[in-house]
């Protein structure tokens, strides 16, 4: 029984595993902290992009839509040469803590969310366009009308960023080190439990945090369901 | 809408109605010319019908008169040191999603209404459209009919000095017709200058002051509505007044 990856996750949820509630509580607080963050810079990118033109234009929109896809180690490498005590940033003592994971899953998930509201936004700027022309809107004042119109569509692509985040593995086992009780997230430690070949525990957890995904994705997918059947 | 209300009904008083000045206006896009080049004024209280068959550049005199678009060459002018003040009402109502009193609400914030007095404004504008009881029901889920009178309650509460229709009734029933035509009226009395598009012979009879003929991208007759209903000079016109199809 014990080498069953369902019983391994069902008991460690049952018995309220200190040590996994410990690693789950973290992945949390550093996923949706760092998609917070990256939310509140991507967001209003998006929409500006959607909304200026100027030179230049189309290499951000490509470079944002290219971005989506990086590789999350290089994203870990570029912050932990950053944070590393040589590197630029090296006086803020931040390598291997979960605020370094935290700005390692910004630089990830921020594409996602500039370049996905950015098309959302524009989209909706397409159907709104000649009424805020006539109400005398200059553009600054169209973001916030924008991006609040947009909000359920936002609220998906807030999930994707999400996704993102908790799944990755390369970033924050490269900036946070995985070390335990201090930076010892889901993903970083289903690698160690499978590099020890606790194959069991390993897939245990990985039932857990996709549960947990799961449910948040649920949980958003409904209340977004629920509002658009109420705004038409 | 018997529910006179002083506030809104005192703001403003224009005397006389801006005049509107197309000096060679022409819009082209892709080097293929859609509207002009033409010349013409639009002087006197309205309403001014804009009249003609589709795709004849109604819609299109009435974005460039509004400055939607920007024509290509020519210029649009207004009398008067100052631009007028000016809202339009579209064809398919470009409505937030958000409630009906938001909606209000939010063209109020934009032209920088205080924000305690906005929602008092909305809510009024909104009992003389007769959507007082759907104040805060989305206003996509409002009935073709609300949503056009929505938009006119929006353009209402800007108070302007002119205010652009294009086809606002193509998309409704009789009803709702009659409610857009005595909306229209109530803004006329209001001293609103009317600039409307229909294809409408009959509201364009009930509605004009005078009609811009438009066929081909050109204003081809511009008079009186009684002149131009009983005695159209072009033949386009008298083929369109006869009800046959004019291209």
């Amino acid at each position: 029984m014990e080498d069953n990856a369902f019983y391994v996750a069902l008991s460690l949820l049952i018995n309220l595993d200190a040590t996994l509630f410990q690693i789950v509580w973290l992945s949390l607080q550093v996923s949706l902290l760092a998609v917070l963050v990256a939310a509140l810079l991507g967001f209003p990118l998006g929409a500006a992009v959607a909304l200026w033109r100027f030179p230049g234009r189309g290499a951000v929109v490509v470079a944002l839509n290219a971005l989506m896809g990086l590789p999350p180690v290089v994203a870990g490498l570029t912050v932990y040469l950053l944070l590393s005590r040589a590197g630029p940033l090296g006086e803020w003592g931040l390598l291997f803590t979960p605020a370094a994971m935290v700005i390692a899953q910004i630089v990830l998930v921020l594409p996602i969310l500039a370049a996905l509201s950015r098309q959302k936004v524009e989209e909706l700027l397409g159907e709104y366009r000649e009424q805020f022309v006539s109400l005398g809107m200059s553009r600054l004042r169209m973001m916030p009308t924008l991006l609040w119109d947009a909000r359920f569509t936002l609220l998906t692509v807030l999930l994707a960023g999400f996704g993102r985040a908790s799944a990755e593995v390369g970033a924050v086992m490269m900036v946070g080190g995985n070390i335990d009780g201090v930076t010892r997230v889901m993903t970083t430690a289903i690698v160690l439990e499978t590099s020890k070949g606790n194959l069991a525990l390993a897939l245990g957890l990985g039932i857990v945090l996709l549960t947990l995904v799961m449910v948040i994705n649920a949980g958003a997918y409904m209340v977004a369901e629920l509002a658009k059947r109420r705004m038409g | 809408m018997t529910s006179f209300n002083a506030a809104l009904n005192a703001a403003p008083t224009l005397c006389p109605p801006p005049a509107l000045h197309f000096a060679e206006v022409a819009f082209s896009n892709l080097d293929k010319t859609l509207f002009g080049p033409c010349s013409f004024a639009l002087e006197g209280a309205g309403p001014t019908l804009i009249m003609g068959p589709n795709g004849a550049g109604k819609s299109l005199l009435l974005r460039l008169a509004h400055g939607l678009l920007v024509p290509t060459q020519g210029r649009v002018s207004w009398s008067g040191d100052e631009l007028p003040r000016q809202a339009m009402v579209f064809q398919q109502p470009v409505l937030l999603r958000r409630s009906a009193v938001a909606n209000i609400t939010h063209a109020l914030a934009v032209n920088g209404t205080p924000r305690k007095e906005r929602r008092k404004l909305a809510l009024r504008a909104l009992e003389r459209f007769g959507l007082a009881a759907c104040a805060d029901t989305p206003a996509r889920v409002l009935s073709g009919g609300e949503q056009q009178r929505l938009a006119l309650a929006r353009a209402w509460v800007l108070s302007p000095n002119v205010l652009f229709l294009d086809e606002p009734t193509s998309a409704l029933d009789p009803a709702a017709i009659r409610a857009v035509e005595t909306a229209v009226r109530e803004f006329h009395q209001r001293g609103t200058r009317i600039i409307m598009t229909t294809h409408d012979l009959h509201q364009a009879r009930r509605l004009a002051s005078d009609v811009l003929f438009v066929v081909g991208g050109r204003v081809r007759e511009h008079a009186g509505a009684d002149a131009f209903f009983s005695t159209p000079a072009s033949r386009e016109a008298q083929a369109f007044i006869a009800g046959e199809l004019v291209e």
